[in-house]
């Protein structure tokens, strides 16, 4: 345990003594401002307009801004993965610093958990940004906060899953680009195998669909707290981890 | 400290290491030697803990490096061949992360920072970024990453490679300082260093254990034979080179000679003698005989030498016999 919190916080530092914490976090500021900035202004349009009909559509934060908005972050957050793992374990690899730690009395698996605890803790200083915005939405309006609690634990989750990913193909190449690129293939990959469900109902494609990491956030983003959907989360994040350990383990025999 | 037994690392298609046993006792400073791609680092990566070795087994102060890697790994300062520095980090904070890493922690912890930046002589760029500093200091603050959790054995990589004649004479005179404490194996190519570091020599070549032996009887063993080159000139500008070459040949223990290469004037041969020491006897030789003696000088004796030397000497015993009269 005192081992996984040595290895996440020189990794926790290292993002932020060079550029790519800072980089990652103003960019998806600013995206994620856009975002807002948008819906916002679409759903002030929407009120002008019921107002000067004099009708009453229902108006509602949550499913109005709130839920898109989260299901937004859920696909940006595939286009930052990468960038967030490719260097974990490549640039030990390519520095030698990965013998440092292979011959330090510490376990794989606490430098692994490590590392990723921080990666996700880099992706969740990410998710602040975007409390900032609706930070503005309890002060203005009054929408619940559980669903969003909910929203965020998926989105939590869901990173959590592919940044495992992230970390395992880390351990694969010397290369960060190498790294970065198939990590952020597969994260695409994983977005779009749920299209296959909109022609297509037989059950390879439904095996398909179900694998998409997208499919199991939309109950999140609803504010539902699906357990078939969290273990899938879980899941990903295990498997992620386990094959990480493998392939350090690999690393060692072939190296 | 250590024992070695029948270690074997298999690749798929080269054996890098085949079969090496010795032992290193408590407090030596055990010299690894070998040509590049001999099997030394392999040999050492295997007694860290990093490579698992296909056969045979290793133990670093009765631990066996397959069966309890982590007791082994307490026990253990690796300075690998280039140091494992994050070029992000300052030296003192390196330092305690890698000693946080090795189990240390509190005040203990920065007590051993400030000690082994004294003792590496690195306290000066104890706030400085590492990838900034010189290749010196970075093998230095490799040592003392090595050292910091004041482990029982010490395996040193090439300390020496790639520093400048004065590093390398105070980064023997440190390893040297840390002997008592530490039982040290050190990787080489260079004989002086061996010569003028370690009490033990393990000889490697192509994944084979060719001798283990103390330095004394190695320099010996070395001595035995020694080739020179000569150079004479004849009085009046030219020379009978067969008749050099049979003079030279009479000189008692001259074993033989050969006649090099001519630039005008020059002449040199080529004469490699079994007894102790000819050069006077040569020298007299080639002045009597009414030519110039323009160089005498020893050729260096490389390890490529040795290496030839003790495989072809006694070949058959080479691996069998001094290995068994070991280090103990």
């Amino acid at each position: 345990m005192r081992n996984i919190f040595v290895i996440f916080r020189k990794e926790i530092r290292s993002y932020f003594v060079s550029p790519i914490a800072y980089l990652l976090l103003t960019m998806f500021a600013l995206i994620f401002g856009f975002f807002f900035w948008n819906a916002l202004g679409y759903f002030v349009l929407m009120g002008m307009e019921e107002q000067m009909r004099g009708q009453a559509f229902p108006m509602n934060l949550n499913e109005q801004i709130i839920r898109p908005l989260l299901s937004n972050v859920s696909v940006i957050g595939l286009f930052f993965i990468p960038m967030i793992t490719m260097r974990l374990f490549a640039e030990e690899k390519r520095s030698g610093t990965i013998e440092l730690l292979a011959t330090s009395p510490v376990r794989d698996i606490e430098v692994i958990v490590g590392k990723w605890l921080a990666a996700l803790t880099l992706y969740a200083g990410m998710l602040l940004f975007t409390a900032i915005n609706f930070a503005f939405l309890f002060k203005y309006g009054n929408p619940d906060w559980k669903p969003l609690a909910i929203g965020y634990l998926g989105l939590l989750l869901q990173a959590g899953g592919l940044l495992a990913i992230g970390t395992f193909i880390s351990t694969l190449t010397k290369n960060q680009i190498i790294a970065g690129a198939a990590t952020f293939g597969i994260c695409l990959l994983l977005w779009v195998l749920e299209w296959v469900s909109g022609y297509e109902t037989a059950t390879w494609a439904q095996v398909l669909a179900y694998m998409s990491v997208i499919t199991h956030f939309e109950s999140f983003a609803k504010g539902v707290l699906d357990i078939k959907d969290t273990i899938f989360y879980l899941t990903v994040i295990f498997l992620g981890l386990f094959f990480t350990s493998r392939s350090m383990e690999s690393l060692r025999w072939r190296s | 400290m250590i024992t070695v037994k029948d270690l074997t690392k298999r690749y798929a298609r080269n054996v890098a290491v085949d079969h090496i046993s010795f032992e290193v006792q408590k407090g030596q400073i055990v010299g690894f030697l070998g040509p590049n791609g001999a099997g030394k680092t392999t040999t050492m990566r295997m007694l860290t803990c990093f490579l698992p070795p296909t056969a045979g087994a290793a133990t670093v102060a009765g631990f066996d490096v397959l069966e309890q890697p982590l007791e082994v790994k307490k026990r253990i300062g690796y300075l690998p061949e280039s140091p494992p520095l994050y070029p992000e980090m300052e030296t003192a904070e390196y330092l305690s992360f890698v000693g946080k890493l090795k189990g240390l922690s509190g005040p203990e912890l920065n007590k051993r920072v400030d000690y082994v930046c004294e003792r590496c002589a690195i306290a000066d760029v104890k706030n400085k970024l590492l990838g900034k500093l010189s290749k010196g200091y970075r093998q230095r603050v490799g040592l003392a990453q090595a050292i910091i959790h004041n482990p029982d054995v010490l395996v040193l990589d090439e300390p020496t490679a790639g520093l400048d004649p004065k590093q390398i004479n105070e980064t023997r005179d440190l390893i040297k300082g840390l002997a008592g404490d530490h039982t040290i194996i050190l990787s080489t190519h260079i004989l002086p260093e061996v010569e003028q570091t370690c009490e033990q020599v393990i000889i490697i070549n192509k994944g084979k254990l060719v001798a283990t032996d103390s330095v004394h009887n190695l320099q010996n063993r070395a001595r035995g034979a020694e080739t020179m080159f000569i150079e004479v000139g004849g009085r009046n500008g030219n020379l009978e080179t067969a008749l050099v070459e049979n003079r030279l040949a009479k000189v008692n223990g001259v074993s033989r000679v050969q006649f090099k290469t001519s630039h005008g004037d020059r002449n040199v041969f080529e004469v490699e003698s079994q007894k102790g020491f000819v050069r006077g006897d040569l020298a007299r030789a080639v002045v009597e005989a009414g030519w110039d003696l323009n160089e005498l000088r020893p050729a260096a004796m490389s390890l490529e030498e040795i290496f030839l030397q003790l495989t072809k000497s006694d070949a058959p015993a080479a691996t069998e016999e001094p290995a068994a009269k070991g280090v103990a």
